[in-house]
Formats: structure tokens, C-alpha cells, sequence
């Protein structure tokens, strides 16, 4: 019995001597996996007795796979998710609420830029993210030089004016485009957080329960926005076949201008073989509105992190989202960092690349999605209806707002 | 009565035995069967009574909402005229011209085996890489089917970005790559009609035409109604093609090339409706269930040599 005690003392002292192990998860992207191990090293060195073992998935199969790990009570202990996805997340009880006396809401809110208020659901924090992404245009230097446009646009009529001077052929046949429009692309994230806004609407109600788009700005930014086709002609959807049209026909040299995120940058960086580069999303000529849409990926606990296990999952997050950590991701991921203070650094926002991205970010707003494939469906569809099958931008805005607030209703009811 | 026992043969305990070892061994597949098919279908029509969302900790019991969502949900009902209308294009089609070509290439000698081979190669050659290789035959921009219509003087056509076309244009991928499977079968079939009959209808001075209605056809219905029935499962569940040729937006443009089957995918693996999910799915599986009850009922003839 003696013996038994000992071994059992014996076994205690070594369990709680022996490192806590914590489960990350993210999606296999080369640059973020191998910061990631980087950073985990790091960490550990730190922190000797916490082990983190990251595993990766592909991206197409990321969501499906944490979701399906939710039942099961398996998966990460801290968890990579598009912000977009956290309501789901967080309804389901997956997630647990940072601790307030670690992760004070005040704090966050002063430290973070202020898109971040996205992950705050139902006044609690649930998520951080390291890095956040903006949009902007890219454009082409040789096709601007090439096609006489002398300066950059910085109005959305000098875009049109320069797109049209870029671009080549005519609906349905074009060769070059002006600009490479793309509805599935991240245009319609661009239509909904920026022209709704610069038309001096707003796309939802505060709390985001309810679709105001369908109102006299939205009217004018969907009108706008499909004109670019159907007016202007300044390109075409899926120019190129393929996942990621507008971009690599970008890459091929074959488009003046795309919008897209800073997350892009790293793929254009390493394919363009011409001089490029990045412009402020424009305004209206006599306005100054500005507007942008951010997202990011943020870093969660899940429930499956109790006791040990849970302090040292809030020391890794607090390490995650460290501005030591966020100076890393940038220099090796090139994702912009989500601390006010880092990306209101003069160099940073002097970059010639990075700068329009950072200077986007006090205007930056995000979407609370509550059903991203769904809501993503009801713009893409609207929009499509217009410039593939002739509707009025009336009906197709009155479409998406009542296909997205259905989806809005289903959540909140 | 006591003249049977008498009757039974001497190795009837052998016999016996074999039976009873046919049983045992035919036991295991079968089990395989319960439990890797006939279970997860039970489960599916369980889950389809609930609203079974994995995001969620309660899966609450709602009886038939799901089915009567059903009647209501304007992308299902789509989603079922397209999967219909790809059923009604492709097995014909599929058929007439795998028909036409083995007919045909059961009549030639030379370069036999090449002939075969190209026409099968599409069967064995993956989905996704035929579907993105289809995407950019049929681009707009820069594909060579659009080329050729210009050297014709014919209008560029938007295949697979138009929304009155792109259904159209998946099919045809379809079809072309079931082809080749379907040629193996008729080629199969038709080496299986005994010569003799042919050299009968010559002799009795019957036409080509003639000896194909009364002859081929006739003795070939066997492999065309397991062309028809095998053909219309795997129409009404086709999936991979439509997830590849359109993968940012798959199923569109406009959800003109959706399918049941991505619809299912779509609500269970991208919106996490896993009871929504199966009541679609049931409803799949008694409208395949039931088109095959009726084709096997009326196309199955017996034909007396």
C-alpha cells in the first residue's frame, strides 16, 4: 500500500512536471507554416514546459475539418479561423471567451486596430488576430506607360478614364483589360464595404441583423459598379480560366488594374515580370469618403483547453499576438500587422506596397458574416444577374438583400 | 415423402456443407454492406427529421420541416430541373453515340486497338484535370473552340460564363468522357450476337438498316438497359465536373449548372445543415430509387432467339 502511495506521488510529480502539449491548427500556407515553426521554436525556448504541435490542412477542406473535429470534442487546443466564421464558431460553444483579466477588452480595443471588433460577440472577445488585410488596386506601370496613362488614378473617374485607355477589344472577345473585374473575386466586398459607404449609405444596421444596402446608395454603388461592364466595358469576368482569374491574368500582364488584398501581394511579388504597383482604393472626385474592407485571421482557444492546458494556450496566444510576433508575420508572410501602434509606423506606412494597405486601416470596416458561402452567393448572384443576364441593378440589389437577410434571420432568430 | 430422402444424392452432407460455407463467406460482404451502406443511409433519413446543425450543441427534433423547407427552397428546385435536364441530354446522347461509334468500330480491323484505346482514354483520364483543361478549351478569351468559331465567322460564345450555355457545355464534358465506357459496352454487347443471325437476314435479302432494328438492337437491349439505368444514377448524381469547372462560384453562373448532389455538399459541408442536408438527400435517393424501379419495369424486354 506504502509503495502504491509513492508510485502514485511519484506519478503526479512527474505529470505535472511534464510539459503541457497544446494542438495548433492553421491551413497549409508555405510561408505562414514555416513562420509558424519558426515562431513555435521560439516559443518554446521560452517556455520550456509548454510543447505546441502545429498540423496544417489545405485550405479547400480547412473549414469542413475543424467544424467536423467540433462533435467529436477532438481538434486544437488554439485554433486559425477567418473572422467571417467565428459567429458559427462561437454559437456552437467551440470557442471559449479570452479571459477578460488576461485579455482586458479595453486594452484590446486601444491596441488593436479597430476592424477587430468584429470578433467581440456578444461583448466578449472570443479571437485575435496577428495580422489583418486591406484592399487596394494593383496596377500594371508598363500598360499605364504603354497605354499613355501618365498618372496614377486616384478618383474612380480617373480609374475609368485609365482603364479605358488600357483596354483592348470588346464584350465578349477582350485581349488586354482595363480593369480585371471579377463579381467572385473580391469585388464584392469592394461594392458592399466601399461604394455602399462612399455613397453615403451603409451596407447593415449596427448590430449587422438587418441589410440596409437596399436603399439609395446601395442603389448607386451596384449601378456603379456593374456600369464598369456593362457601360464602360472595361473587362470581363473569369478573363482567364482558372481559380484566381483576375489575378494571374494580372500576373500574365494582361490587365492595367485589379483589386485585391494585401494577402495577394506575396503571389504578385514572386510572378509579375513588369513593374508594378499599388494605389490607394480611389474616391469620388469632390469627395473625400474613404472606405475599405478588412479581414483577417484570428487566433482562438477552444474548448478542449482546461487547466494547465488552458494558461498555457492565453501564453501562446498573448505570444501570437505580440508585437514581436506581428514585425515576424509581416517580414515573412507579408500580411500587415493588427497593432495600432505597429501599423501607424511612418516606414511601414511610407512602404510603397505596403503603405496603401496600411493607411487604409482606420477607415477599414469588416462584415460580421454569419453564413459566409450563403451571403457570398446572394452579392455574386445579384451582381451576376446584371452583367450576365441584363437586370436592372434595382432588382438585383432588392435580390441580394433579400436572399442575404434571410440568412441573417435564420441566425438570428 | 420417403422417396426424396431416397432420391438425395450421396453427397448430400457435402453439399450441405458447401451451402453453408457459400453463406458464411457470402455473410461477409454482406455485413461489409450494412454497415458501410445501409447504416449510414438510416442514419441520413434519421438526421434529415432534426435540424442537425455540427455548429451547434443541440440537434432539436422537427419531424418533416426539412421535406416541406424542400417544396419551398427555390435553389433545390433548381438544383432538380438542372440535374433533370443533364439526365434528359446526357444518357441519350451518351447512348446513341457510344452506340454509333462501336457500331462502327466493330467493323474495322486495322488500327483497331488504338482506336479503342483513344476513345477510352478520357474515361481514365482524372475529372478535375479534364474539367480545368475543358475550362480553358471553352474560354471566352483565348479557348480554340472560340477561335474556330471566328475563323467561321461565327460569334464568340460565353460556354461556360453564360448562364443559358454553361449547363450545356458541363454536359458535353460529361458525355465525352463517358464515351469511351460506354463504347466498351456496346463493343462487348455486340461481339456477344452470334454471327449466324446477320447471315441469315443476308441471305433472306434483309438491309443493313433493316438487320440493325430487327437484330442488333433488339438483341443488345440487356447492355443498353444497363447502359440507361447505370447512366441516369450517375447523371442525377453528378458532382465533380460542375465543383471544377466553375471553382469560385461552383454550380454558377446564376446556379445555372447546380446540381443536387453540390447542393447537398454545399448545405452539409460549407453551411454545416447536416439534417437539411439529409432530407435532400433522402429525396434524392427516392427519386433515383424510383427512376430505376421504372426503367428496369419498361425497358427490360425478352426477346426469343
Amino acid at each position: 500500500m506504502k509503495h502504491l502511495v509513492t508510485l502514485a506521488l511519484a506519478l503526479t510529480v512527474t505529470a505535472s512536471a511534464a510539459p503541457v502539449t497544446l494542438t495548433y491548427w492553421q491551413y497549409d500556407y508555405a510561408s505562414k507554416v514555416s513562420t509558424m515553426n519558426d515562431l513555435i521554436k521560439q516559443f518554446e525556448a521560452q517556455n520550456p514546459d509548454i510543447k505546441i504541435k502545429q498540423e496544417t490542412f489545405p485550405y479547400d477542406a480547412y473549414n469542413q475539418k475543424v467544424a467536423s473535429s467540433v462533435p467529436a470534442g477532438q481538434g486544437p487546443d488554439v485554433v486559425n479561423l477567418f473572422y467571417g466564421w467565428l459567429p458559427q464558431y462561437v454559437d456552437s460553444g467551440y470557442l471559449q471567451p479570452l479571459p477578460a483579466k488576461d485579455f482586458p477588452t479595453a486594452a484590446i480595443e486601444r491596441d488593436f486596430v479597430p476592424m477587430i471588433k468584429t470578433s467581440k460577440i456578444g461583448g466578449k472577445y472570443y479571437a485575435l488576430p496577428t495580422s489583418v488585410r486591406t484592399l487596394a488596386v494593383f496596377y500594371n506601370k508598363d500598360l499605364f506607360k504603354a497605354s499613355g496613362v501618365l498618372t496614377p488614378p486616384r478618383t474612380w473617374e480617373e480609374f475609368i478614364a485609365a482603364s479605358q485607355k488600357i483596354v483592348k477589344g470588346a464584350p465578349p472577345r477582350f485581349t488586354q483589360l482595363g480593369f480585371g473585374i471579377q463579381p467572385d473575386g473580391q469585388d464584392y466586398h469592394m461594392l458592399r464595404e466601399v461604394l455602399v459607404r462612399q455613397y453615403g449609405g451603409s451596407p447593415y444596421s449596427a448590430d449587422g441583423k438587418q441589410v440596409t444596402y437596399d436603399s439609395a446608395a446601395g442603389l448607386k454603388a451596384m449601378t456603379f459598379y456593374t456600369e464598369l461592364y456593362t457601360k464602360y466595358k472595361l473587362g470581363t469576368p473569369n478573363f482567364f480560366p482558372g481559380n484566381n482569374s483576375y489575378r494571374d491574368a494580372f500576373i500574365a500582364g494582361k490587365v492595367g488594374m485589379i483589386i485585391d488584398g494585401s494577402f495577394a501581394v506575396a503571389t504578385i511579388q514572386k510572378g509579375a515580370k513588369f513593374n508594378w504597383g499599388v494605389l490607394n482604393l480611389p474616391t469620388f472626385s469632390g469627395s473625400s469618403v474613404r472606405s475599405n474592407f478588412g479581414s483577417y485571421w484570428v487566433n482562438g482557444i477552444t474548448k478542449n483547453a482546461k487547466g494547465d492546458k488552458l494558461d498555457a494556450a492565453v501564453k501562446f496566444l498573448k505570444f501570437l499576438t505580440s508585437a514581436d510576433t506581428q514585425r515576424t508575420w509581416l517580414k515573412n508572410v507579408g500580411e500587415i500587422p493588427a497593432g495600432k501602434k505597429l501599423s501607424s509606423d511612418a516606414t511601414l506606412r511610407r512602404d510603397p506596397v505596403y503603405g496603401p494597405f496600411v493607411a487604409a486601416l482606420p477607415f477599414a470596416h469588416s462584415t460580421l458574416f454569419v453564413d459566409e458561402a450563403g451571403q457570398r452567393k446572394a452579392w455574386v448572384d445579384a451582381i451576376n444577374s446584371v452583367i450576365l443576364q441584363g437586370a436592372t441593378p434595382a432588382s438585383a440589389l432588392k435580390r441580394a438583400a433579400a436572399d442575404e437577410q434571410k440568412l441573417l434571420n435564420e441566425y438570428y432568430k | 415423402m420417403s422417396t426424396t430422402s431416397k432420391a438425395r444424392p450421396p453427397g448430400g452432407a457435402i453439399r450441405r456443407q458447401q451451402t453453408r460455407t457459400a453463406y458464411l463467406f457470402l455473410a461477409v460482404p454482406l455485413l461489409f454492406f450494412l454497415i458501410v451502406r445501409f447504416l449510414p443511409t438510416l442514419m441520413a433519413l434519421r438526421m434529415s427529421l432534426f435540424d442537425w446543425n455540427i455548429l451547434k450543441d443541440t440537434q432539436p427534433f422537427v419531424g418533416l420541416e426539412n421535406y416541406t423547407r424542400l417544396a419551398q427552397d427555390e435553389r433545390f428546385l433548381t438544383a432538380l430541373k438542372n440535374t433533370a435536364v443533364y439526365t434528359l441530354i446526357g444518357v441519350p446522347v451518351q447512348i446513341a453515340l457510344g452506340l454509333a461509334v462501336a457500331v462502327m468500330l466493330s467493323r474495322v480491323t486495322a488500327l483497331r486497338g488504338l482506336y479503342r484505346a483513344l476513345y477510352f482514354a478520357p474515361y481514365v483520364t482524372p475529372i478535375v484535370a479534364a474539367a480545368w483543361v475543358w475550362q480553358w478549351l471553352f474560354s471566352p478569351q483565348f479557348g480554340p473552340v472560340n477561335t474556330f468559331l471566328t475563323w467561321l465567322h461565327l460569334p464568340a460564345q460565353g460556354f461556360l460564363t453564360s448562364p443559358s450555355q454553361a449547363l450545356g457545355t458541363t454536359a458535353a464534358l460529361v458525355v465525352w468522357q463517358n464515351l469511351g465506357f460506354q463504347i466498351v459496352l456496346f463493343l462487348a454487347g455486340l461481339a456477344a450476337i452470334p454471327r449466324t443471325y446477320f447471315e441469315a437476314a443476308e441471305i433472306d435479302g434483309a438491309t443493313g438498316a433493316q438487320a440493325f432494328r430487327r437484330i442488333t438492337l433488339p438483341l443488345l437491349n440487356p447492355t443498353i438497359v444497363f447502359s440507361v439505368v447505370t447512366g441516369t444514377i450517375a447523371y442525377l448524381q453528378l458532382f465533380t465536373q460542375v465543383v471544377n469547372l466553375n471553382f469560385t462560384d461552383q454550380g454558377g453562373p446564376l446556379s445555372s449548372t447546380t446540381t443536387v448532389a453540390l447542393y447537398i455538399y454545399q448545405l452539409a459541408f460549407g453551411r454545416f445543415q447536416m439534417g437539411y442536408a439529409s432530407a435532400v438527400t433522402v429525396m434524392l435517393f427516392a427519386i433515383i430509387l424510383l427512376i430505376t424501379v421504372i426503367q428496369l419495369k419498361f425497358l427490360t424486354r425478352r426477346y426469343d432467339a
